[in-house]
């Protein structure tokens, strides 16, 4: 990561400068006392709620009735209970779809794009389309599904009104790529940020030497771009898949449905935990989910990180 | 030349195609609560006040913004003070097991943002004496957002050069005034991007303040915007949008703020 | 964002204002004041907002005023909540775990055992003492209805009020169909027949009854158990459940002639929002027969605040009891059926002065308060008969529901269990309708609910 954007000329000492220098003569001491009060905030409110949560998922705990005031450790149960319920691997999978669709693909392809076309722009045109794509990430969930249920609405929608095409289901005929479009307007402004600086620190003259020697716009990408943004990728692709992972506004769309073809897993979570009640279940699958975003961040890690 | 041209025509019409994709979406919100009666279609509003005269004479709506702001304001302060002095630190000093421990601390920020997380937080700001409490609910909330922002600093905070630092050094500046007057104007643009992240992941929040806040007085817009349904949960769609509408006006605002002040997106330092 | 200031001073302020928010937040009411809270699921501008109103404006003044008289120096708050009722059950749970949460507390009838369970509530005579089991106000109340607040032949609650269900028709389009205005199906196959004449005639939805999981709880209520009813089943008889037996098939059946015959419009039962949309397709006159409760009269088609008005509900909208299957075919050899629910309202059993909130909760249901809650069109059928006499004269489909329906209504199993069942059940609905024979359904729905009750012991075979 510490690699990411520093120059190229910078390579020669890379291995001098793969851990950044103390140049504000830190030291050790003083840096544990920066990093002191956003740990302490984060182990009492972060890893201590997250492994209560961890060690919920191995108790039978309810929101109501008998387990409410007696759980009972039940150990795998409910890790078993999962794996073995053929929902869970439906809401996996369709989180695979979500994730993959709107964050990887989505995402990640719109925001670079929209940063690559507008890199060399300045003014108008540039603060109007940037505006735009930010303002649909920073209104609230709440009101952006509005905005969605009445652009997606089956009898007075804005796009069936648009394509003339009136009663089409949308969100009940293709649940998934409705959400997976929707989420990929809602967040493609972090993207498009996160490109647009990585794409600034690409020195001008490496692109223009490669163009003088006739490489095509793909190949300026690939040789030139890419391994300048690799960094920025991961970290991109890092957060904004861990966040969709994570994303519960689908089912402000469509509650999951029709009868769960929508039903990614922070949504199959909430409906467990909250709407059922059943806590220790809950808990159990947020592990589970914990453990696969490991997974991802490992596979994005070894894909991406240093090949020198 | 052709090819020129074509290249032109092709860009304006991805440009097109992209402002088509970005703006439709957001015609109800201009609409919608300027109808008398508005429905999930858009229409051509027929420029009622009325329904903005429903929100103000709501007893809880317009104070439910002000305690949003405290909320998010309060919130990315923390954030944005806190994630700083700590990506600075982990980005200039090695601190062993530096990077495990981000990823892991990023890994379990994302299980404190679900749903299952709503019992130990609860109880936690019980034991605490935090419930009921604005400030528990920043502390709270803080606590999920920090390893993102953190981490999202500390790529900054990799890429600027250290010689200014070590010139400050020189003449003898504390290592937090060189945070304050060299790594902070560097890196502003990131940290007014982390702040705007962090304001409005709390501007949406629901679940947390209506768990957390019990007096009404207190609560956020996002949780009023939840008690704006009927008995049977129907949306009244009058009071919603318009409703909607106001409460998208300061996250925006405050956006067109920092972007003007702070130039607002990612950046990775001067050079150039 | 204030990254000029000095970040250590930016934080040591923000830690010294929250260690004062903590402590303000902690002090409370000197010496012989009593300091009492009420809590209900509503907000003034929002959910309920009636309520709320009649609650702070007219409730606790009174209440204040007759405590003054009687040498009492009592303060009541108003908690005001309107949110889902999931979401609210949620948080009040988590209050009443923790030893929190208002001395008067609304829940819904069906979480009665749930929450008696978790120890959440207590029998009012153990909370309060016996002016609990001696209040007045009981001699009132049907057994049915206090049979909501009960749970193991105990008393946990008052409860607040109730409902029924009915079958409500568009005259104006079956005047269209040829059918008559006074209309009464007496079996399945006449509601049938009758969609079928609306159906060719033109109705687009001739019948509209709720299937699908994304209506939740209100496919349970106004669609499942209405049908199983009328099949003659029920969920449970002498403690044992009951899984795929013939009157669940019966009622799935019935909802595979209507779905998978033209008669309803499957899509709508998969919508995220396809109970308001069957709202305002019946005010729009696009449904010809739609089972729903006193709710839709009182909030829905109202003509003065209604979300979906009809200025003309008086005459276009006709109303008759759910048929059972065949005449004497439904439960208990009924003729017609139908399902109820209610809230209840209890003292919370962590409540520093419960003989107090206990005189509050009771004041709330005395037949003033009652009187003067339902004035002004907010009429509700209240849980004391006389009342109801009283408020119910001039609104002719809730006496004609407190007459009529009630007295041959049923209410669901008050166990902790219950909401998952109801969720196996719309599921099974849900699979109907999109296609599944009934048989399969009833099938899935047997082996979910042996996961749910704790195996096949406990389901009657």
């Amino acid at each position: 990561m510490a690699q990411a954007t520093s120059p190229p000329e910078a390579r020669d000492d890379a291995p001098a400068r793969r851990y950044s220098v103390d140049a504000a003569g830190l030291g050790r001491l003083r840096a544990g006392a920066f990093v002191a009060p956003a740990l302490a905030l984060i182990t009492v409110f972060l890893v201590f709620p997250a492994l209560w949560v961890i060690y919920l998922g191995l108790m039978n705990y309810r929101l109501t009735g008998v387990e409410a005031v007696n759980p009972k450790i039940v150990g795998a149960d409910n890790f078993i209970k999962a794996i073995s319920d053929p929902a869970f691997w439906d809401s996996t999978w369709l989180t695979f779809q979500f994730v993959l669709g709107s964050a990887v693909i989505g995402q990640v392809v719109l925001g670079f794009s929209i940063a690559w076309m507008l890199r060399d722009r300045r003014g108008t045109l540039k603060s109007v389309v940037e505006g735009l794509v930010i303002l649909a990430w920073i209104l609230p969930g709440a009101v952006v599904a509005f905005l969605w249920v009445a652009l997606l609405d089956r009898d007075s929608g804005t796009l069936n009104a648009l394509l003339g095409i009136p009663g089409f289901p949308w969100l009940l005929d293709h649940p998934m790529l409705s959400i997976i479009i929707f989420n990929t307007w809602r967040g493609t402004a972090f993207s498009m940020m996160l490109y647009g600086a990585a794409l600034g620190n690409v020195p001008p003259s490496h692109l223009e030497s490669a163009r003088l020697a006739g490489a095509s716009g793909w190949q300026q990408l690939r040789d030139v771009v890419f391994p300048h943004i690799r960094g920025h990728i991961l970290t991109n692709l890092l957060l904004i898949s861990l966040w969709t992972f994570n994303d519960f506004s689908p089912f402000l769309l469509t509650a999951g449905g029709p009868d769960g073809k929508s039903e990614v897993l922070a949504v199959h979570v909430y409906k467990v935990a909250l709407q059922g009640g059943d806590l220790g279940y809950g808990a159990a699958i947020s592990t589970i989910i914990l453990l696969i975003n490991l997974v991802v961040a490992v596979f994005y890690l070894r894909l991406l990180r240093s090949k020198k | 030349m052709t090819r020129f041209v074509a290249g032109r025509i092709g860009f304006y019409t991805l440009i097109a195609v992209l402002l088509a994709f970005f703006t439709i979406p957001l015609l109800w919100l201009a609409t919608a609560p300027f109808t008398s009666d508005p429905t999930y279609e858009v229409r051509m509003p027929d420029f009622t006040s009325e329904n903005f005269q429903m929100i103000i004479d709501h007893p809880y709506a317009l104070w439910s913004l002000v305690n949003s702001l405290v909320l998010a304001v309060g919130t990315a302060v923390l954030v944005v003070v806190l994630s700083a002095l700590a990506a600075y630190a982990l980005s200039r000093v090695r601190l062993p097991g530096r990077d495990a421990l981000l990823y892991a601390l990023l890994l379990l920020s994302s299980i404190i943002t679900g749903t299952a997380a709503m019992v130990p937080l609860f109880q936690l700001a019980i034991e605490l004496g935090l419930i009921d409490s604005q400030t528990g609910l920043i502390l709270i909330l803080s606590g999920g957002l920090l390893p993102a922002a953190i981490f999202m600093i500390k790529d900054f905070m990799d890429s600027t050069p250290k010689s200014y630092e070590e010139s400050a050094r020189v003449f003898g500046a504390s290592p937090l005034q060189i945070v304050r007057h060299v790594v902070v104007p560097l890196v502003r643009p990131g940290l007014a991007t982390i702040a705007v992240w962090t304001i409005a992941n709390v501007w949406g929040n629901f679940l947390m303040p209506f768990l957390l806040l019990s007096d009404v007085e207190k609560q956020p817009a996002a949780v009023i915007m939840y008690t704006l349904y009927t008995e049977g949960g129907q949306a009244n769609l009058k009071v919603l949008s318009t409703f909607g509408l106001l409460y998208s006006v300061p996250v925006v605002l405050m956006y067109l703020f920092v972007s003007k002040k702070y130039g607002f997106r990612f950046h990775g330092g001067i050079k150039r | 964002m204030g990254l000029h200031k000095r970040p250590v001073a930016v934080v040591a302020a923000l830690a010294i204002s929250g260690l004062g928010l903590v402590a303000c937040g902690e002090s409370s009411g000197s010496g012989d004041t009593i300091e009492l809270t009420i809590a209900q699921n509503a907000i003034a501008g929002g959910k309920n907002a009636r309520s709320a109103g009649h609650l702070a404006d007219w409730v606790i003044p009174k209440f204040v005023e007759a405590q003054k008289a009687k040498g009492k120096d009592v303060t009541v708050k108003f908690v005001p909540s309107g949110v889902d009722d999931e979401q609210y059950k949620t948080k009040l749970s988590l209050d009443l775990k923790s030893g929190k949460g208002a001395d008067v507390i609304d829940i819904d009838g069906i979480w009665a055992g749930e929450f008696a369970e978790a120890g959440y509530i207590k029998p009012l005579a153990d909370v309060v003492g016996p002016e609990a089991e001696s209040w007045d106000g009981w001699a009132q109340i049907p057994e049915a209805v206090q049979g909501l607040a009960t749970y193991n032949d105990k008393k946990y609650a008052l409860p607040v009020g109730t409902d029924g269900r009915v079958l409500y028709f568009n005259k104006t389009l079956f005047g269209k169909a040829g059918l008559p205005a006074d209309w009464q199906p007496k079996s399945w196959q006449e509601v049938l027949d009758a969609g079928a004449k609306l159906k060719s005639s033109g109705v687009p939805v001739p019948i509209q009854i709720n299937a699908g999981t994304a209506m939740g709880e209100a496919t349970s209520m106004q669609g499942v158990l209405p049908l199983l009813a009328g099949a003659g089943g029920e969920l449970q008889r002498d403690s044992k459940w009951i899984g795929a037996a013939q009157p669940l098939k019966d009622a799935l059946g019935l909802y595979q002639k209507i779905y998978g015959g033209g008669l309803g419009d499957p899509k709508l039962q998969q919508e995220a929002k396809g109970r308001d949309k069957s709202f305002q397709q019946f005010a729009e006159g696009k449904i010809g027969i739609l089972m729903e409760g006193d709710y839709f009269w009182r909030g829905v088609v109202n003509p003065t605040d209604g979300v979906a008005k009809m200025a003309d509900r008086d005459e276009v909208v006709g109303y008759t009891k759910i048929p059972a299957m065949e005449p004497g075919k439904g439960v208990r050899g009924q003729d017609f059926v139908s399902m109820s629910g209610g809230a209840l309202r209890t003292v919370n059993p962590n409540s520093k002065h419960p003989k107090e909130a206990f005189e509050l909760l009771a004041f709330t249901l005395s037949p003033e308060a009652l009187k003067e809650e339902t004035k002004d069109g907010n009429v509700r059928i209240t849980p004391r008969t006389d009342v109801n006499k009283e408020i119910l004269a001039g609104q002719p489909l809730l006496t004609y529901i407190s007459d009529e329906v009630l007295p041959l209504t049923a209410f669901r199993p008050p166990v902790a269990v219950y909401p998952q069942v109801s969720a196996a059940l719309q599921e099974a609905t849900a699979a109907v309708v999109s296609g599944k024979t009934p048989d399969e359904a009833a099938a899935d729905y047997q082996r979910k609910l042996e996961g749910i009750v704790g195996g096949a012991g406990n389901i009657a075979s």
